[in-house]
């Protein structure tokens, strides 16, 4: 059932003009977005800002937005550990994001969550996740209401290829495929597992045959591809919403910094990083716009641009924003608290 | 009042808010076709059918989260665990997603899911199909736990939760499915969580009983009235909240307590329930919280093992009859 988008390693200039230029200017906005984002908040960790750890997608870009892009606003993600791309590739709002790393009240969960929890439901983002695959049976489940709604929506559960080795995935993969509901299975193989690779976690090199187990077809991707990642989601989409069932969807790309900021990384070596910084979504797909001559230079430095003002907005809201009151950890536990009676 | 049972009490809850309620729909392991292995949703299919009384695979992980994703997308999941013992098969699901959701998101989620599941010893069934892992959960901020010991609680109690925001571990002791007792049939009876029952009224001594216990001590308070003892028995129905004014209260007015509960005794719900009389009742006391509970091994199979592990009424008379020792 695997299909390789063998296509995806040398773009043809041309095929860029079968996209809309707004879309293609999203695209690069979002991952530029991401990618400053994620620097922006491990440069603020060493400033004191941010309490917490992170676990950053810098070199994933592609995989978040070429993902996001291809769902509907009314559809929903659940996502991981690695997941303020996806909450940026779905939209998100970088000063909510900061403000939450920053543990403040303004926050997208108010301080509660942080980097692993953060979610907005406006935007059919239905969390980050602190436990490997967790989120996977959630977007199952939301998958299922949408279908016995009869509405055409679907749920996209990013996952590492980590996930794809507990049993929530295989669960989740089985009901899924089972009830034919609504799901893209998405999985973001960064070829390592914290500090383990692939090749020592799993008997297989491609983690989509294991859709095949479950009736439902995997294929892989070039995860460094914006475009390719985003077309072979949207048919994954499109698939789901037209009740064909999920599909998975494995897209090989690489984290370009550590598991979290701080990681040593004695597991792999420094010529492997370089190896792969070549091929780094971002400037790749830079270069393809201006040689598939779509946009100039200056169009899209003017982006970058913007996007690092846009930072620099979010960083500045996530300092004036007032920290909470201590006692605002007792707030939101339940929605019904009988009267105070559940502390 | 017309007598139905535990269970049919439980089927009446589910069906009355079935047919009021679109959003809500039932799964869980053998729950369509067969009718739940505890028979509590017999009959149910022809109504509601197989879309809205869905038979899952074994797979508890995806059943409880599959059923958290519902809630957020604004269904009222009600899903079935068949026994107890296998929530922790699903454990990450229930105490880090489920019971976490709604704090962790900052209030944006909305969690009216619904754990319905078979608790207690069967007799006979051994260590991993009789255990009552209430307090398991109980350490777990983020869901609320019944424990409903007559099937008008049995009823009451389920539509609560099924009619309200947050998780709920509906604990329904197997013993219990059988037993017949009044049931009001107004389709919008509700049992509050957070209020106990004052089971029958006494001064001499306060017994607490948890799920089946509440019956087990109704049996030994009448026991113990033979003896001269007047008991008073509390059934607290809901774990998380506590009604810890009614126990306080209770306590107060007789100065001895004893706490009976089916799980095992260290750190159990009893055990809970012990500190904080220890807090906030210690000075009406006239001797020490007693507490009454499984041994704390696993359950064995062998009838004559299994009764020397298990609380009985025996265990609660005696151990009500301690405060008078030469009586």
């Amino acid at each position: 059932m695997v299909e390789t988008d063998s296509g995806s390693e040398k773009p043809v200039p041309g095929a860029l003009n079968s996209y809309p230029r707004e879309f293609l200017a999203t695209l690069f906005r979002r991952m530029t977005l991401i990618r400053q984002f994620e620097l922006r908040a491990i440069e603020e960790r060493r400033g004191g800002l941010i309490p917490g750890f992170i676990h950053s997608c810098v070199g994933q870009e592609a995989t978040a937005t070429g993902a996001c892009l291809a769902l509907e606003p009314g559809d929903v993600i659940t996502s991981t550990h690695r997941g303020h791309g996806h909450l940026i590739g779905k939209g998100g709002d970088v000063r909510y994001m900061m403000a939450e790393l920053a543990g403040r009240s303004a926050g997208y969960c108010r301080g509660r969550g942080g980097s692993l929890h953060m979610a907005d439901f406006d935007l059919g983002i239905l969390g980050a996740n602190g436990i490997v695959a967790g989120g996977i049976p959630i977007a199952v489940g939301a998958g299922l209401a949408f279908a016995m709604r009869g509405e055409k929506r679907i749920a996209l559960a990013f996952f590492g290829d980590g996930a794809v080795n507990e049993g929530a995935f295989h669960e989740a993969a089985n009901l899924a495929g089972l009830w034919k509901l609504p799901v893209v299975f998405f999985c973001e193989n960064n070829l390592y597992g914290e500090g383990t690779p692939q090749s020592r976690q799993a008997p297989v090199a491609d983690l989509a045959v294991r859709a095949a187990g479950y009736g439902f077809p995997g294929v892989v991707v070039d995860g460094n591809d914006a475009l390719a990642v985003y077309d072979v989601t949207r048919e994954a989409v499109q698939r789901a919403r037209g009740g064909g069932g999920p599909t998975f969807v494995e897209a090989k790309t690489y984290r370009l910094r550590g598991h979290y900021e701080g990681d040593p990384q004695v597991y792999r070596s420094p010529a492997e990083i370089e190896a792969w910084r070549a091929r780094d979504p971002i400037p790749a797909f830079r270069r393809r716009l201006v040689e598939g001559g779509l946009f100039e230079e200056g169009a899209l430095a003017e982006i970058e641009q913007q996007v690092a003002r846009e930072l620099d907005e979010a960083v500045a809201f996530a300092v004036q924003a007032p920290l909470p009151a201590p006692a605002e950890a007792l707030e939101g536990v339940y929605g019904d608290t009988c009267g105070g009676l559940v502390f | 009042m017309r007598e139905i049972s535990y269970a049919e009490a439980i089927r009446e809850a589910l069906c009355e808010e079935m047919r009021r309620d679109p959003s809500v729909f039932v799964m869980g392991e053998d729950v369509g076709v067969f009718g739940g292995v505890w028979g509590v949703t017999q009959g149910m299919l022809a109504e509601f059918g197989p879309e809205r009384l869905r038979d899952t695979p074994i797979s508890e992980a995806a059943i409880i989260g599959a059923g958290l994703g519902a809630a957020m997308m604004g269904m009222r999941p009600v899903v079935e665990i068949m026994f107890g013992d296998f929530l922790l098969c699903a454990g990450d699901q229930i105490a880090n997603q489920v019971a976490k959701a709604r704090f962790m998101s900052g209030g944006k989620a909305n969690v009216p899911l619904t754990i319905r599941v078979a608790t207690g010893a069967p007799g006979s069934s051994a260590a991993q199909h009789s255990q009552s892992p209430e307090s398991w959960f109980m350490n777990v901020p983020g869901v609320k736990i019944a424990v409903p010991a007559t099937p008008a609680d049995a009823k009451g109690l389920l539509r609560a939760a099924m009619r309200g925001q947050d998780p709920v571990l509906f604990f329904e002791h197997k013993m219990l499915y059988a037993e017949r007792g009044p049931v009001p049939e107004d389709t919008d009876f509700i049992v509050p969580f957070g209020q106990a029952a004052i089971r029958r009224e006494g001064t001499d001594v306060t017994l607490i009983g948890i799920g089946m216990m509440a019956r087990k001590a109704l049996e030994a308070a009448a026991v113990l009235a033979e003896a001269g003892i007047s008991a008073e028995v509390i059934d607290p129905r809901t774990l998380v909240p506590l009604d810890k004014a009614t126990l306080v209260r209770s306590v107060a007015k007789t100065s001895r307590v004893v706490i009976a509960q089916e799980a095992h005794l260290r750190c159990g719900p009893g055990s809970e329930i012990a500190a904080m009389l220890a807090e906030e009742a210690i000075e009406y006391l006239d001797g020490p919280i007693v507490r009454v509970g499984a041994r704390n091994v696993p359950l064995p199979y062998s009838p004559v093992l299994e009764g020397y592990v298990l609380p009985s009424v025996q265990d609660i008379v005696a151990a009500a009859q301690s405060f008078w020792p030469r009586r």
